[in-house]
C-alpha cells in the first residue's frame, strides 16, 4: 500500500546517491538505497530513505560493520513477536509518521516534540557502536543521531530529576504482539518501559537515534526514534519512543517486572557477571564463526567506568 | 502386515526422518540460515530431536487409545533417529558453538541447568540405543528390556526441562512440547493403573471362585 505523504525531507537534505555510494563501502546498504531513488522517496514511508549525517571520528569501531541485511532481519523487538524474524516480517504494521515524543516530568520546560522537529534539533552525526545482546550475540552498527543530552538540556531537568524513563508506543494495531493472545497470554507487560540514571542518560555516548547505515531508521530497528546505550545490553536501548520522562525514583523496567532475577536495572555489559542461565564471558559476533571474548562495558570501560566507581556490579547487575 | 508393506512403510519413515536434514542442507547451500547460522542449526536439530522423541513415545498411547498397533513396529527406527538427531545437536555444540573449548563446556554442563539436563537426556539415550537390537532384546529378556526402555520417559521429561529452561520468556513452544509429553505420559500411566487393577480383579476372581 502506498500512501501519499508530504516529503519528509527537503531535497537539500537528501544525500546525492552517487556521492553517497562513493563515500562508503557498505555495499548492502548502498544496494538498498539504490531501490529508493529520490523521486520515490517523496511518496514512500520514511524508512529506507537516505539520511545525511557527519561521521564522528571520535566514536568509531575498528571492527567491520555488521551486514545491513543481518542488522535488519535478526532483531529482538518483542512488540512484533518473540522470534528474531518477527520484527522484519511485521515491521510494515508500524507507522512511524506522524509521531510525537512527549518530554516531561521533573523538567522546567516540558514539551511534546514532533519527530520531524527532533530531527532538526541538533546536527545529526554517525557513530559506529558495538551492540551486545544479553543473549550472547553482538553486532557493529553505524547509527545516526545526536546525544540524548542535547534534548534533555533543552527541557532543563530540575533538581528532583534523578532518572530518565523511556516509554515505547502502546498500540496493538501497530504492534501485533501487544494484542492479548490465547488465555490472555502476553510476553511482557505493555507498554515497554526502560530507564537510565540521569548521569547515564546525559553521558555523551548515549545516542538519541533516528537512523542507521546512512538511512532513516527501519521500523524493525525502532523507528522513528530510539536510544542507543552501547555499554549496556541491547534491551536497555528503548525503541519507538513516545515518552521521555524525568523522574525521581528508579523506573520499574519491563524486563525487571517480568524477570527481576534475570534482568537488572543496570544491565551493563559485564563478562564477569553471568546471566543466571548462560555465561556472558563470550559472544558470537554476527557474521563470525568463533566466539569472541566480551569486554567490560562492551569495550566502553574507559568512557563509562567512572559512572559506577565503588558500586558492587554483582549486586547492581 | 505383509513383508512388502512393511518394507514400504519403513522406507517412507526413513525418507521422512531424513527430510529435516535435507531441508537443512538445502538451506545451508542456499545461504538461508539467517544472520546467526550456528544458532539456527542448533535449534533446528534440537527441535527435530524433541519431535522425533515425542513421536516415538506416542506410539504406545496410540495403541492404547485407538487399538492401532502397527506403528509400534516403527518405534525402534524412530527412536534411533531421535538419538541420531540428539547426537548431531550435541556435536554442533561441541564442534561449532564452543570449538573444543573444554573448560568452557565443562563449566556450562555444571553451571547451566539447561545444559545439565540436556546432557543427562543424551546420556540416558545411549543405553537405549545400544540395547535396541533384536539380539540385545533377547539377551536382556523381554521384561528387563521393557523396564530399561521406560527410561525414555525420563529422557522426555529431561528434554522438556531443557527446552523450558533455555527458552526466553514469551515463547510458547516449550510449553506446547511439555503439554504433549504430559498427555502421552498421562495416557501411559492411566493404562498402567487400569491394567494393574484388572490384573488384581482377575487374581481375586481366581482365588474366590466359589461365590456363585
Ligand atoms: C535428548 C536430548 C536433547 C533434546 C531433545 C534437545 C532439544 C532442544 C531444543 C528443543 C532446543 C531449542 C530449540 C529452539 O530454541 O528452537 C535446544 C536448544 C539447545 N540445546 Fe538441546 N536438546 C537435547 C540435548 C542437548 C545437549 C546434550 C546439549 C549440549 C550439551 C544441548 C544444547 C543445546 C543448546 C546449546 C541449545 C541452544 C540454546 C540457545 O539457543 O540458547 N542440547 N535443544
Amino acid at each position: 500500500m502506498l500512501i501519499k505523504r508530504a516529503p519528509m525531507f527537503k531535497a537539500s537534505e537528501i544525500t546525492d546517491l552517487k556521492l553517497y555510494c562513493n563515500r562508503r563501502e557498505f555495499m548492502v546498504g548502498a544496494a538498498a538505497l539504490a531501490l529508493f531513488p529520490t523521486v520515490a522517496a517523496a511518496t514512500s514511508t520514511p524508512s529506507g530513505q537516505p539520511l545525511k549525517a557527519t561521521r564522528n571520528p571520535a566514536f568509531n569501531n575498528s571492527d567491520a560493520a555488521t551486514k545491513f541485511e543481518s542488522a535488519t532481519t535478526y532483531n529482538n523487538f518483542y512488540e512484533f513477536g518473540v522470534n528474531k524474524e518477527d520484527p522484519a516480517r511485521l515491521a510494515h504494521t508500524l507507522r512511524p509518521r506522524p509521531w510525537t515524543v512527549q518530554v516531561d516530568g521533573h523538567v522546567a520546560k516540558p514539551k511534546t516534540y514532533d519527530v520531524n522537529d527532533l530531527l532538526r534539533l541538533s546536527p545529526l552525526e554517525e557513530r559506529v557502536y558495538a551492540l551486545r545482546c544479553v543473549e550472547g550475540w553482538s553486532m557493529v552498527i553505524p547509527w545516526i543521531g545526536f546525544p540524548l543530552a542535547s534534548l534533555l538540556k533543552r527541557v532543563e531537568p530540575t533538581g528532583q530529576a534523578k532518572f530518565v524513563e523511556f516509554t515505547t508506543l502502546l498500540d496493538p494495531e501497530q504492534f501485533p504482539a501487544q494484542r492479548k493472545g490465547l488465555l490472555n497470554f502476553s510476553s511482557l507487560d505493555w507498554p515497554y518501559v526502560e530507564g537510565l540514571r540521569l548521569d547515564e542518560a546525559m553521558h555523551p555516548l548515549t545516542l538519541l537515534t533516528v537512523g542507521m547505515y546512512g538511512q532513516v531508521l527501519p521500523n524493525q530497528n525502532g523507528a522513528p526514534i530510539r536510544v542507543v546505550v552501547p555499554w549496556k545490553y541491547g534491551f536497555k536501548s528503548a525503541k519507538s519512543i513516545v515518552r521521555i520522562r524525568l523522574v525521581s525514583d528508579q523506573p520499574k523496567t519491563a524486563w525487571e517486572k517480568a524477570q527481576p532475577q534475570e534482568y537488572g536495572f543496570y544491565s551493563n555489559v559485564n563478562p564477569m557477571v553471568d546471566h543466571p542461565r548462560w555465561s556472558q564471558a563470550s559472544e558470537r559476533r554476527i557474521g563470525e564463526f568463533l566466539r569472541r571474548k566480551t569486554p567490560m562495558f562492551n569495550g566502553y570501560a574507559d568512557q563509562v567506568g567512572s559512572l559506577y566507581a565503588g558500586m558492587d556490579l554483582r549486586k547492581y547487575f | 502386515m505383509s513383508r512388502r508393506a512393511r518394507i514400504l512403510l519403513k522406507s517412507v519413515v526413513w525418507i521422512l526422518c531424513l527430510l529435516p536434514l535435507v531441508v537443512l542442507g538445502y538451506r545451508a547451500a542456499t545461504g538461508d540460515l539467517g544472520a546467526n547460522p550456528i544458532s539456527f542449526v542448533t535449534n533446528w536439530l534440537g527441535q527435530w530431536t524433541f519431535r522425533l522423541l515425542l513421536l516415538t513415545v506416542a506410539l504406545t498411547p496410540i495403541r492404547v487409545l485407538f487399538g492401532i498397533s502397527w506403528p509400534i513396529s516403527l518405534r525402534r527406527l524412530l527412536g534411533l533417529f531421535a538419538f541420531s538427531y540428539a547426537c548431531l545437536h550435541f556435536s554442533i555444540w561441541i564442534l561449532v558453538d564452543h570449538f573444543f573449548n573444554w573448560d568452557q563446556m565443562i563449566a556450562d554442563i555444571v553451571k547451566r541447568r539447561y545444559i545439565t539436563v540436556g546432557m543427562l537426556a543424551l546420556t540416558l539415550l545411549v543405553p537405549l540405543a545400544v540395547t535396541s537390537t533384536n539380539a540385545m532384546v533377547r539377551r536382556l529378556g523381554g521384561a528387563a528390556w521393557r523396564r530399561l526402555h521406560r527410561l525414555v520417559y525420563v529422557v522426555g521429561v529431561l528434554a522438556a526441562l531443557h527446552f523450558l529452561w533455555l527458552a526466553k520468556k514469551g515463547r510458547i513452544d516449550p510449553y506446547v512440547y511439555a503439554a504433549i509429553l504430559s498427555l502421552l505420559l498421562g495416557i501411559r500411566l492411566w493404562d498402567a493403573v487400569r491394567r494393574a487393577l484388572r490384573k488384581r480383579r482377575h487374581e481375586q476372581a481366581a482365588k474366590e471362585p466359589a461365590l456363585a
